[in-house]
């Protein structure tokens, strides 16, 4: 299921371009699609897009946070929690260990409170440079502990999901994950409460057939690989080549299990409207008499 | 029983001689009545679904179906899923709670199936809507592992109060060669693959993910069913003695261990005793229970993992 970030037939060059940009610690990185030099602070402050042939990098979990939450606004839930190795399986904790000093984050999933817009939500934020954003029970446990606090406090819930699938090293307990996670949801919805899902590159496996998909509303970024079976297991499967765009965001937008394709420095106002239409705390009167929206934001048909 | 490796069992859990949920609907239940189609797109082969009765109860019984012959998996698709099926079960089961019936599934797939059109229909999103409302459903589900127990493919038939699995049934994460190709780079490693995983019925007892494992004996134990009084009928009971006794003189003629002998549709009687017998005591459990806590025992045996 957890497919590997390898280029892959359909030539994605996403998790190679993400390799250079997923820390710029250098003065300059290269687009590894279009070969361009661009300074490591033009990454951060263009949303993680290339200048020059506008392909999306993958974004850092606390980049990602900062894109579309208010200033300040994000404090963590549920850091720390004690590794989970229930195969006892050769090398696993030592990876562990390694991804947490390589990424700087202790799991493959960020999860707290913010406010977007002044609404307080509570957010979970996957990280594919940890260990492909794969679910363990860690990650699991996490997004549930986020959830059912969110029901707890009336908070809607938003996931920008960004994963391989299952954590191949912790087995079956992995695979409880998806019921976990999913049980947690159904509460919350009846709870009355909302759920946006964002998928993001690449959303497959386990993730893509629990949380990911169970959205109130699933928004997708612009060509984000989103499949259950990886493309490669697909090729395998039926023998054959699969076609251009196949498993893309726009591909599931035509076939009906995404909401919206939402581009990066449109995805804060696309959230804040959302939450607002969907039982948002309400943000001060004052609110109620901003001045309307430019013509262009007026009525948004795509 | 202890000789048997992991990748022995992963063998038996795929042999074609093994009963799939048709057999075990037929020598479980007293009436099967088929039902079909997810009222969407088209009715999947590869899960049978229906109401039956049994002690007088009825249930909704589905399971995921596995052909013998090439010819029945044209129609069966190996026991692997298109989103459709797992559509067309979970009508069944909001039915079933509709209904007040409970839910017995069984579970056999190598799987989901991996392909454009399962893709294209949101494999995915069916999945994990049976999760979703699996978690709620406010009677009681009970799923059984008979076969293979694959994946996501499996867990959407297997949000239950009780999941039980049969001695030779495996439930994993992903196949033993998929698990060895994506961490080892290695696909003919499976066999080393199994071992690790933890996939069978004893190792997944200890991790509790399954309550009850049912051996694949075939022998009666000496003096089984004179003293005992069950529900079973006792024309199932006779037929299991004989086949017992027929396996045990086998077993001398051929100088075989029974572990030798491989659970098939000629010998599983025994095994569907014990079967009827345990879902009789599951429901009989059960019955006492209200909707809520029917609901909230699920939602923690889940929370716990």
């Amino acid at each position: 299921m957890a497919e590997k970030s390898k280029k892959n037939s359909q030539g994605d060059y996403r998790a190679d371009a993400f390799a250079q940009s997923q820390e710029p610690d250098g003065l300059f990185q290269k687009c590894e699609k279009c070969g361009e030099s661009i300074r490591a602070e033009e990454i951060v402050t263009n949303y993680h897009i290339c200048p020059k042939c506008q392909c999306y990098f993958r974004v850092p979990p606390r980049a990602r946070i900062s894109m579309v939450v208010d200033k300040a606004s994000f404090v963590e839930w549920d850091a720390g929690l004690a590794v989970s190795d229930p195969l006892n399986f050769p090398g696993y904790t030592e990876k562990l260990e390694h991804m947490r000093q390589v990424t700087g984050i202790d799991e493959a999933v960020l999860t707290g409170k913010a406010a977007i817009d002044g609404m307080p939500v509570a957010i979970g934020v996957m990280a594919a440079s940890f260990m492909m954003g794969s679910m363990g029970e860690i990650v699991g446990e996490k997004l549930t502990r986020m959830i059912e606090r969110a029901t707890r406090e009336r908070l809607p819930v938003v996931i920008f999901c960004s994963s391989g699938g299952a954590r191949m090293q912790e087995g079956i307990v992995s695979l409880m994950q998806m019921a976990k996670t999913a049980g947690a949801l159904k509460r919350h919805s009846e709870a009355g409460l909302y759920y946006v899902s964002v998928l993001t590159d690449p959303t497959t496996g386990g993730v893509m057939a629990s949380f990911a998909m169970l959205g109130d509303t699933i928004l997708a970024e612009p060509g984000a690989l989103i499949g259950f079976a990886g493309p490669r297991v697909i090729e395998q499967t039926i023998g054959q080549k699969l076609p251009e765009g196949f498993q893309r965001a726009e591909f599931l937008l035509e076939h009906g299990f995404v909401d919206k394709i939402v581009k990066r420095d449109r995805m804060k106002k696309t959230l804040s409207f959302l939450i607002e239409a969907n039982g948002g705390e309400k943000p001060p009167v004052a609110r109620m008499y901003t001045a309307p929206v430019s013509p262009q934001e007026k009525v948004e048909i795509d | 029983m202890g000789e048997l490796t992991a990748w022995d069992r992963v063998k038996r859990a795929r042999s074609n001689e093994r009963p799939t949920s048709i057999d075990y609907i037929s020598g479980i239940f007293d009436r099967f009545m088929e039902l079909h189609g997810d009222r969407v797109c088209r009715d999947d082969g590869a899960i049978v679904g229906g109401i039956a009765r049994i002690g007088g109860i009825m249930v909704t019984v589905i399971g995921e179906q596995k052909g013998r012959t090439l010819k029945q998996n044209q129609k069966r698709n190996f026991g692997m899923p298109y989103p459709d099926g797992y559509r067309k079960a979970l009508r069944l089961m909001k039915q079933a709670e509709k209904f007040n019936r409970p839910i017995i599934c069984f579970v056999d797939t190598p799987g989901a199936f991996c392909g454009i059109e399962a893709e294209e229909r949101g494999q995915g999103e069916a999945i994990a809507r049976n999760l979703y409302e699996m978690s709620a459903l406010r009677v009681p589900v009970l799923s059984i592992l008979i076969g293979e127990g694959g994946s996501g493919g499996a867990l959407a038939l297997a949000v239950a109060n009780e999941v039980w699995m049969l001695e030779n049934a495996t439930y994993s994460i992903l196949s033993p060669e998929g698990f060895a190709s994506i961490l080892w780079k290695d696909g003919s490693r499976a066999n080393e693959a199994a071992d690790v995983m933890k996939i069978t019925a004893g190792d997944l007892k200890d991790l509790h993910i399954v309550e009850r494992v049912f051996g694949e004996r075939l022998l009666l134990p000496d003096g089984y069913g004179l003293e005992q009084e069950s529900e079973l009928m006792d024309s199932m009971r006779e037929l299991a003695q004989y086949r017992s006794d027929a396996a045990k003189e086998e077993t001398q003629k051929e100088g075989e261990q029974e572990d030798a002998i491989m659970l098939n549709r000629d010998n599983m009687e025994l095994l569907v005793c014990e079967l009827r017998e345990g879902i009789l005591e599951f429901l009989r459990n059960y019955h006492q229970k209200t909707a809520s806590q029917i609901v909230g025992e699920r939602y923690d045996r889940f929370r716990k993992f």
